[in-house]
């Protein structure tokens, strides 16, 4: 019954685009910027204690990382007039710190209007700019295009361009609970958190998000990916808000987290990839970006405070995870994991799509391989982690239906309590990892990747990963029979696991053993240079590249599988 | 069912009535109204008409229930006093009835097990730690609580009821759980410290109990302070270990709860554990000496989950061990004696 992917394509759940929350937002723009960047200096003066020689020191340092910024790091993105800015922020910190005729009050007026020039600069900075004409259109492109490319690679022929028998839910498969989600969506605010390891994600997620009908989500990208022009209007059309990781100042973060928690309220759904980046390592995350989770947290809590206790006030946490037999960037995905555990250096910010030409040639190569990919949507929780029933209503482990605000209170009110917001953050963070681990879906290039790195890795128990991810690929060889008994043993802890509902597996992975061993073979990592794992001419298994087979290997990390070895 | 629900915030709800139990609920008695709930109907009848519960006095403003649902309705703030052997029962039964808003502390030294149905500790093999759970953890996952608590350190409840001057710990991830948990027990006579280490707290507690029962065998030996010196600063060091293995810090290892409670359980004779060690080496034989106590030496539970624990890692824990030997396995007292005096502890101290 698992095996049934979702192959219709479903109605949007409002047909009208002027229902749609992000259309409502684009509408009301300017106030909303304004609105974030009020809350923000609220949640700033807070922060600081109200005490305006914390806030001085604050704003100096802003100030001083912003000029470093732009100085050591600038991007094609940045607007003209950062260093005028910065310069007039200069001049009026030291007008209020030297000037001696100001009265305490002038003074703290000035440092206050400092901080709103810098957060409404921010947040007109991060706000989105949906437009829905556009959204059609990339709609129209990233299904009608490449379906094309899909069919033209998979169907001989030149006229198989315009042959219509693969769609692109042959390509990208969806499981799970998608009834649920479109039903909660019409209800309450959904939150999606996807897994993370490769850049087609977003497009992936948004391209699936509108195969279920669902208006669009808002998710913060990377300000890099809007160095690209064209990446910037792919974005743009989505529905992206701009997150820029190389401003790390208290200012930003918290006009950022202002923003994101502002737009949850105001109803719109929202996605997060809350393991921050790609996962470098190829491990499913298990430690979390909480900045942006507490926004779903405060946004629930704000809206019990504000007395919107019913369902279209609830905020529904939806983890989703994806599968890949072929990560692109998995190659410097792992250089980086390594080079970062490995040793202490200086590590940049830099990936593989930093020119159109290479993100053209990516896309062309993914759609014409035929690599399958599967999206596994999970159930969704309240923000506490606990699932809900069909009303949307949240349950207990024993299945009780519990009021989520109860969490919030505190002799009898809803209360704000910062340490407890962060603790049921960090809570809320581990139930999402449990759940990413609960869908994942083993692929059988997962399964005989993991297979071959243990077993190489229990023939050379005394060296440590990093000596043996350096071993000389040429002696590294495995006898087929062998790694058939280990992967026979694999594979049936895993439908153990499966069983106890810890872990899911893909259709293909119900045919005997040695076709699945056949398939991993073929499938893993398919489009390397240097293939992870092959078979040579003598039948043994063997590897091209000990560390693409450690990052494929990774998939399957956190079930404790490696005690079979 | 809300009006009900919130009904009287100052309530205090205390679950349990052993020694340690009423001791609390007095103290908690002095600033507030408490309910306790008690299994045993006659228990319930006796404290409500005699202001006695098994023969120790009861503040008289402490009335008595035996539905879980009604404490929990009018409590927000609940203390679960109860040994580990009952700890998940209760827990179960309290569930359908705790809601998120609860604040729960609990006072228990001891650990549970979380086995497949129809398992015993002896037939697992791999007695992992997500198999070994403390009461917080016990809470966590049977209920629906989150803000929850545990106080922990030298608190003999002899001494507590005579109104000696003492202190304690509450451990939480949860500041306003501490803060509670300081509001309503805090006196003149006894300090509360905070600590967001409820793990290595609970550690703390439960593994300084190991060390009793050997402080109470080296008594019962009839050897001296040097011995009983010896004890506990090399017991410190195995509760270090095993602390950190199991996911506390080493830090509350040092606290009231890790090192003050050690020194004061292994220096009582009014301890339950070090009965148990000091009627050992006077030559009875556990069950005869468990049939006698009226209540749990929390002890020889812990002795047996952690050699468990310690046969599915690779750690050493030669005390524990040993102590495990006497226990069940009729090792004669000398000999493990013999044999720790032998063993190669040649490092001080390894942790810091």
């Amino acid at each position: 019954m698992e095996e049934k992917y979702i192959k219709h394509k479903y109605d949007p759940i409002l047909p009208s685009k002027d229902e749609w929350p992000v259309v409502k937002l684009a509408r009301e723009r300017k106030e909303f910027v304004k609105k974030v960047s009020e809350n923000a200096q609220g949640r700033i003066l807070k922060l600081t204690s109200n005490n305006m020689e914390i806030l001085k020191e604050e704003l100096e340092t802003t100030r001083y990382r912003e000029k470093l910024r732009i100085k050591q790091n600038p991007w094609v993105v940045d607007p003209d007039d950062e260093g005028a800015f910065w310069g007039k922020v200069k001049e009026s910190l030291l007008h209020a710190s030297s000037e001696t005729s100001l009265s305490k009050k002038q003074r703290e007026a000035i440092y206050k209007e400092i901080l709103e020039s810098i957060t409404s600069r921010y947040s007109e900075e991060i706000a989105s700019n949906f437009k829905h004409q556009h959204y059609k259109f990339i709609r129209s492109v990233v299904t009608f295009g490449f379906a094309r490319l899909l069919n033209a690679a998979r169907v001989k022929g030149f006229r198989s361009i315009f042959s219509n028998q693969y769609t692109l839910q042959d390509k990208i498969q969806i499981t799970g609970e998608t009834d649920q989600l479109r039903d909660l969506a019409t209800k309450g605010t959904i939150v999606m958190v996807p897994t993370h390891f490769s850049n087609l994600d977003s497009i992936l997620i948004g391209w699936i998000i509108s195969v279920l009908g669902l208006p669009p989500f808002i998710y913060g990208a990377g300000l890099n990916l809007f160095n690209i022009s064209i990446f910037a209007y792919f974005m743009n059309a989505l529905g992206a808000y701009k997150v820029d990781r190389r401003k790390k100042n208290l200012v930003y973060l918290e006009t950022l987290k202002t923003y994101s928690k502002e737009a949850i309220q105001f109803g719109c759904h929202s996605l997060f990839f809350p393991g921050g980046t790609r996962s470098r390592s190829g491990m499913i995350e298990s430690k979390l970006k909480l900045g942006l989770l507490s926004t779903a947290i405060e946004a629930q809590r704000n809206n019990y405070q504000e007395g919107i206790t019913g369902i279209s006030g609830k905020i529904f946490v939806v983890p989703v995870t994806i599968n890949y037999h072929f990560v692109l960037e998995a190659p410097s995905l792992i250089r980086d994991h390594l080079s970062i555990t490995g040793q202490e250096r200086y590590y940049k910010e830099n990936d593989e799509f930093s020119t159109s030409y290479k993100i053209s040639k990516f896309l062309v190569k993914f759609f014409t391989k035929g690599s399958d990919i599967s999206v596994s949507v999970g159930r969704a929780m309240d923000v506490l982690g606990n699932y809900v029933n069909e009303k949307g209503e949240s349950l207990d482990q024993h299945g009780r239906v519990i009021d989520t605000s109860h969490y919030f209170r505190s002799g009898g009110k809803v209360t704000v309590d910062s340490q407890r917001e962060e603790e049921y953050t960090h809570m809320l963070g581990r139930r999402i990892v449990e759940e990413f681990h609960r869908i994942n879906r083993v692929f059988s290039s997962h399964l005989v990747a993991f297979t071959a790195f243990e077993l190489i890795k229990a023939k050379n128990s005394k060296l440590d990963l990093f000596d043996l991810i350096r071993l000389p690929e040429e002696e590294i060889f495995i006898e087929y029979e062998e790694f058939k008994d280990a992967c026979q043993r694999v594979y049936d802890q895993i439908l153990i696991l499966r069983d106890q509902g810890l872990i899911k597996i893909a259709p293909h992975m119900k045919r005997s053993l040695e076709e699945i061993i056949a398939h991993g073979l073929d499938n893993v990592g398919m489009y390397h240079a240097k293939r992870p794992l092959i078979r040579n001419k003598k039948g043994q298994i063997v590897t091209e590249d000990m560390s693409l087979l450690y990052f494929y290997h990774n998939r399957l990390h956190g079930y404790e599988l490696e005690n079979l070895f | 069912m809300s009006s009900r629900t919130f009904s009287d915030s100052s309530l205090i709800g205390v679950v349990g009535v052993g020694s340690f139990g009423t001791v609390i609920a007095n103290m908690l008695a002095e600033k507030n109204q408490v309910l306790v709930y008690a299994r045993n109907a006659e228990v319930v009848a006796e404290i409500n008409e005699n202001h006695t519960a098994q023969g120790k006095s009861m503040h008289e403003s402490i009335v008595a229930t035996q539905d879980p649902q009604q404490l929990c309705e009018s409590c927000q703030t609940i203390f679960f006093m109860v040994p580990s052997s009952a700890f998940q029962d209760v827990a179960r039964k309290f569930s359908p009835f705790l809601q998120p808003y609860h604040l729960v502390i609990h006072g228990t030294k001891g650990l549970c097990l979380d086995l497949p149905e129809g398992q015993s500790l002896d037939e697992v093999k791999n007695l992992d730690r997500n198999r070994i759970l403390t009461m917080s953890e016990v809470l966590q996952k049977e209920t629906v609580a989150v803000r929850v608590g545990c106080l922990a350190g030298p608190n003999i409840a002899k001494e507590l009821s005579k109104g000696q001057p003492a202190a304690t710990v509450i451990a939480s991830k949860f500041n306003e759980v501490i803060l509670e948990g300081q509001r309503l027990l805090r006196s003149e006579k006894f300090q509360v410290y905070g600590n967001s280490d409820i793990i290595g707290v609970e550690l703390s507690g439960v593994l300084k109990n190991i060390i009793a029962i050997a402080a109470g065998a080296l008594a019962g030996l009839g050897l001296g302070e040097n011995a009983r010196g010896l004890l506990i600063s090399r017991g410190m060091v195995e509760m270090v270990h095993l602390s950190r293995a199991l996911g506390g810090s080493v830090k509350s290892a040092f606290g009231l709860a890790g090192v003050g409670d050690l020194v004061t359980t292994c220096n009582s004779v009014n301890s339950r554990n070090f009965t148990v060690g000091y009627r050992l080496a006077k030559g009875e034989k556990l069950p005869q000496i468990l049939d006698e106590m009226e209540e749990v030496a929390e002890g020889i539970n812990t002795v047996k989950i952690i050699k468990g624990f310690l046969e599915a890692s690779d750690l050493r824990a030669p005390i524990t061990e040993n102590l495990y030997r006497v226990l069940f396995e009729d090792l004669e007292i000398e000999e493990a004696l013999q044999f720790l005096m032998k063993y190669p502890f040649n490092v001080d101290v390894d942790f810091v």
